[in-house]
């Protein structure tokens, strides 16, 4: 019940954004005026599975 | 896995360690092969990876002419790429022999070396002396107003400059270069503040030594007339601070970044000699009036030695006006390439500082793992020769380390510690 009442309450309340990736996708939020935290990420090595199995063992 | 981990962690920890407990002090300037044995025979040593000549660009050929006429052992430049052609001389990496050369980097017998000497390990390493700006042999020049400025370089400027370094008991880098960074330096593409302080340190000495006041004159005239007069100090540094880092067992740390004009090799602190090569890439800067990318030449030089101890592109926040220089952007964005340059790095050297990063230090000891797994390669500082040899230097700008060097690296390290 709790969840059901949260939802509502967040679409109420204006929106903050936290966006993983891309950037360009936290620069069409603020160019509407959306507050927006942007994280610089990419998958480990480019998204190479190889190189990525690698690095995890070796420690990365 | 996780005991893999902590090995390579330790052996990183140590090898980070040995290159910011280096103590680098420019102590001398001898002839090369009173010093390297390999260069009594016809052998040039070169910058980058090895290399033959058939592979080679044409900024390197032209080197490899004009050296071999310096060396007289060909009577003019035709003759001299005749014997390159039927193998007659012999090439290898100057990186092999404790030596780094900037863009072509031509080390042969009968040139003066600068000497740093590693106080804290002992060891030595050499550098040719910087030529200048403009018409060089670093960048391929080899006509007789190059040849005839080595020749004044090896018969007056050197043994003035062996007397007032011994005079002085020698001078202390570590420190030199702490200053030229809090002036604006990052010891690849802009060395004005170094070449200062050095001259200011040597001047009295070279007083006391010069035979006649005009030879004084000529050697103050020459320094301070040439901007990156320090750049060759600073990779000789470089060298002398990565040698003792090799043979650290289960190290992922790189020890020698370099380019020969045809391909980018890098070398790590646990695989030795071995080099991790990929074609070499094309740097995206600014070119002076008159000359365009279409006149470039692929980057070239061991100098990325200064990135491999921190310094060039790494060290960018230090040196806001390079930026611009190399087309890097606004000044204020240099600090940005630093925050992302200490994202592959296994820590920052306290002993150089940037006052405008809050003295951050400057990002130290690139680690493979950490460059694959960002995705994010080495930014190097660079200058650009011309694709065709005996030009000179066309532009300056931002040179990115290929990430297939890093990749293969990775594969190589990933084996020797029995991962597949």
């Amino acid at each position: 019940m709790k969840k059901n009442q949260k939802t509502p309450h967040l679409l109420d309340t204006p929106l903050s954004v936290i966006n993983v990736g891309l950037e360009t996708f936290s620069e069409d939020l603020k160019s509407q005026n959306v507050a927006t935290l942007h994280i610089d990420w990419s998958p480990p090595a480019g998204g190479d599975p190889v190189l990525g199995d690698l690095l995890s063992k070796l420690g990365a | 896995m996780e005991e893999i981990g902590k090995v390579i962690d330790q052996a990183n920890e140590q090898a980070l360690g040995v290159l910011l407990s280096g103590e680098p002090v420019l102590v001398d300037v001898v002839l090369a092969a009173d010093v390297i044995d390999v260069l009594r025979e016809k052998i040039i040593l070169h910058a980058g990876p090895p290399i033959e000549w058939n592979k080679m660009c044409g900024p390197m050929r032209g080197a490899i002419c004009g050296i071999t006429v310096f060396e007289e052992w060909a009577s003019n430049l035709n003759e001299a790429a005749k014997l390159a052609c039927q193998g007659s001389l012999e090439f290898a990496p100057n990186h092999q022999f404790g030596c780094v050369g900037p863009m072509t980097g031509m080390t042969t017998a009968s040139q003066p070396l600068l000497v740093v000497e590693n106080q804290h390990y002992g060891n030595r390493a050499y550098c040719t002396i910087n030529e200048g700006l403009g018409k060089v042999m670093r960048f391929g020049g080899n006509d007789q107003t190059v040849l005839e400025r080595l020749n004044w370089i090896k018969n007056e400027l050197a043994p003035l400059l062996g007397q007032a370094l011994r005079r002085a008991g020698g001078i202390k880098l570590k420190p030199l270069i702490a200053r030229g960074l809090t002036m604006g330096d990052e010891m690849h593409q802009r060395n004005v503040a170094c070449s200062s302080l050095l001259l200011r340190e040597l001047a009295p000495h070279m007083a006391v030594v010069a035979p006649e006041t005009e030879t004084l004159a000529r050697a103050y005239s020459f320094i301070a007339s040439n901007d990156q007069f320090f750049l060759n100090v600073a990779m000789a540094a470089g060298k002398a601070l990565t040698d003792p880092a090799y043979g650290i067992k289960g190290s992922s740390m790189v020890t020698a970044m370099s380019r020969n004009g045809t391909d980018f090799g890098i070398r790590l602190s646990s695989t030795g000699d071995r080099w991790f090569t990929a074609p070499v890439e094309m740097p995206q800067g600014l070119y002076f009036p008159g000359y365009s990318e279409s006149d470039a030449n692929p980057d070239m030089g061991d100098s990325a030695i200064v990135e491999t101890i921190g310094l060039g592109g790494l060290a960018m926040g230090a040196a806001p006006a390079v930026a611009g220089f190399v087309g890097a952007g606004a000044a204020s964005q240099a600090g940005q390439y630093t925050k992302n340059m200490a994202e592959i790095t296994l820590g920052e050297n306290k002993s150089w500082t940037i006052p405008a990063m809050d003295y951050l230090g400057v990002p130290t000891g690139i680690d493979i793992r950490r460059v694959v797994e960002a995705n994010t390669s080495p930014t190097i500082n660079t200058g650009i020769a011309h694709k065709e040899p005996g030009i000179g230097q066309v532009g300056a700008g931002i040179a990115k380390a290929p990430m297939a060097c890093f990749q293969k690296a990775l594969r190589a390290f990933a084996e020797q510690m029995g991962v597949k």
